[in-house]
């Protein structure tokens, strides 16, 4: 208990930061209302939209009105749309989060798997095969996998569709589960190709981290002693040695899908994914600072919550953590 | 971290099967001295094409050409002088010329953000760890803050405020990288600060500015040189999305996120080339920096080796 409220007193800390963060980077380049206006804009327009948005106030008063704003969900209405910022960010989210979970399954579908048969063959071909992917993982940009994808599975073998989807979260936040699991097939397609272009990076890094915490437990004692009872290897492998290497897994999974979420950003837009991420990219190229930041903010709360869930999950998993 | 010796008494039988230990230990360090020199060799060329780009590249990355425009890679010009090497752009302008250019973006905004953000971070981390208290404790949360949300949102909040250009670019990357370091530096110190020289050098009389800077910073200054090295390469990685969302430098200067984000409007017509030339010279240049990163850790620090 005492570890569930001081980590929420810590991630509402976090969250206050995250606002004072933003306030003071909208700042940053002088008058915000600059930002609002077009450059066409005549002097007494640029003054009377300063006094509607309140850039007329002293700063302090600005970020208590900004905070309270937050917190009735007002971030202000975005500039292309014309309506609140917050709805146009949620409305976009499941499509967002749709596909940011199903690049979570594939990066650690393929990463533990790949990640335990290295240490297995430590210093053998596989290892070195396994972990020269690994490196290429982690040196190619996403969004340059994604359009390599595009012309060759998309354009060239025509496989999978290069833009486009088909709902499954949004039924399923309706509680229309028929609706949703009658979509399913029709969604995958779509999913495929950006989720694994979101993925790759994250599965080379659960691979190396998989294999060198595999490599680690793989020489305690007790792996050993398992060994000598007798026990099957798959059995060693399986009950004792993978159950202790998944600990620093899990750790990993909360900033992984804050990496993943940034990630989407770029991928949305070149796969063309109705999501928060292209709404991020369409707003900064028509300079809707509301909507940037209200997605900022929206990235960010979610993130911070989803860490909370990993370490209370940590937490229950690992009874040395409570002790502290 | 194992120690290989537990390590090898617990694959003993495996590795033994294999009869040839030392085969695989000649073949591993073939392994590590090849990548690393070819990573080198690299990392010097994109160096040189950064510094004389402008005195090798064989036409002006800006000029455009409309009658020469969306040529393939090795195509001539009608007068079949001048091949195109990478072909051209919608706009007919020489792909690897601007390539040869788009280096200089690159390189300097992951070496310099990385030298601002490793700074800030050591020196915020060798103080930190050096007085502890209050200053710790304030240094430590500001940490928490920044690690507990993806740093590229607010880069982007960061570069669409304040525009786009280099120095922008360098300060929102820059910014973003100090926790790492400040945590690295902050631990190492701690564990420095005990040990007789640092009490020696006080007792005679020595600052704290010169305890920290001529005592302390060389003895921690491995394992922060190590993260440089992977961290230029993952800022070069983000330097190119913002760059590919439009918010790196501007248009007219040819950068390699950039590039892919012009191919972009070309890619369903099928010209490739536009696509997979900028993607390769941002991958290699990324892969040299972590295989000479790899490379650095077993080389400044053994014990990290052991468990792989």
């Amino acid at each position: 208990m005492a570890l569930l409220s001081r980590r929420l007193l810590q991630s509402l800390f976090v969250i206050a930061g995250v606002t004072v963060i933003t306030f003071i980077t909208l700042h940053l380049g002088g008058d915000p209302t600059y930002l609002y206006v077009s450059e066409r804009a005549s002097e007494a327009e640029i003054s009377a939209t300063r006094a509607k948005l309140g850039f007329d106030q002293p700063l302090g008063v600005q970020y208590l009105r900004f905070a309270e704003g937050l917190v009735h969900g007002d971030l202000g209405d975005s500039l292309i749309y014309r309506t609140p910022a917050i709805g146009v960010v949620l409305e976009r989210f499941p499509a967002t989060l749709e596909l940011t979970f199903c690049a979570m399954l594939i990066a650690l579908a393929l990463g533990i798997p790949l990640g335990v048969l290295a240490a297995l063959n430590h210093g053998r071909p596989l290892d070195g095969g396994i972990m020269l992917l690994a490196l290429l993982g982690q040196s190619i940009p996403s969004f340059w996998l994604g359009l390599l994808l595009i012309l060759s599975a998309g354009l060239k073998f025509r496989w999978l569709p290069i833009s486009g989807r088909v709902p499954l979260l949004e039924p399923l936040f309706a509680g229309d589960f028929a609706v949703a699991w009658s979509n399913l097939p029709h969604a995958l397609p779509y999913l495929a190709m950006p989720s694994l272009t979101i993925a790759f990076f994250s599965m080379a890094r659960t691979a190396r981290l998989v294999r060198s915490s595999m490599l680690e437990v793989l020489s305690q004692d007790y792996i050993r002693t398992a060994r000598s009872k007798g026990l099957s290897n798959y059995r060693v492998i399986v009950h004792h040695a993978l159950r202790n290497a998944w600990l620093p897994v899990i750790t990993m999974l909360g900033l992984e899908f804050g990496f993943l979420l940034s990630g989407v950003v770029v991928v949305e837009t070149v796969f063309s994914w109705p999501g928060v991420g292209r709404l991020v990219f369409n707003a900064i190229n028509h300079r809707d600072i509301p909507l940037v930041q209200a997605s900022v903010i929206m990235f960010s709360l979610v993130f911070v919550s989803l860490n909370l869930a990993v370490d209370l999950l940590y937490a229950r998993l690992d009874p040395r953590i409570r002790l502290r | 971290m194992s120690d290989p010796a537990a390590h090898e008494a617990a694959n003993g039988p495996r590795d033994a099967a294999s009869a040839s230990g030392s085969w695989v230990r000649a073949r591993r360090s073939l392994w590590r001295a090849k990548w690393p020199l070819g990573a080198l060799v690299l990392l010097l060329a994109i160096t040189f094409a950064a510094i004389f780009g402008p005195s090798v590249a064989p036409r002006d990355p800006n000029r455009q050409n409309i009658i020469m425009r969306l040529k393939q890679p090795m195509q001539t010009d009608r007068r079949g002088q001048n091949t195109f090497f990478m072909g051209t752009d919608g706009l007919g302008r020489d792909v690897f010329s601007r390539l040869l250019y788009g280096a200089r973006v690159s390189l300097t905004v992951g070496v310099v953000a990385v030298l601002v953000g490793g700074s800030i971070g050591t020196f915020l981390g060798l103080v930190a760890g050096y007085f502890g208290g209050w200053l710790d404790a304030l240094v430590m949360s500001l940490a928490d803050i920044q690690l507990a949300f993806p740093f590229i949102l607010l880069a982007i909040m960061f570069l669409l405020v304040l525009g786009p250009g280099v120095v922008n670019l360098i300060l929102a990357l820059g910014i973003g990288q100090w926790v790492t370091y400040a945590r690295i530096a902050r631990g190492q110190t701690i564990a420095q600060r005990e040990k007789e020289y640092v009490e020696a050098a006080r007792a005679l009389g020595q600052g704290h500015a010169g305890i920290l800077v001529t005592g302390i910073l060389p003895n921690i200054l491995a394992p922060l040189i190590i993260i440089a090295s992977f961290n230029v390469a993952s800022v070069i990685l983000a330097e190119a999305a913002l760059s590919f969302l439009g918010l790196g430098v501007p248009p007219t200067v040819p950068s390699w996120g950039g590039m892919l984000a012009e191919s972009r409007d070309q890619l369903l017509a099928g010209h490739w080339w536009l696509a997979v030339f900028p993607g390769a010279a941002i991958m290699l240049t990324v892969l040299a920096f972590n295989i000479l990163g790899d490379w650095l850790r077993d080389f400044l620090d053994p014990r990290l080796t052991a468990a792989g």
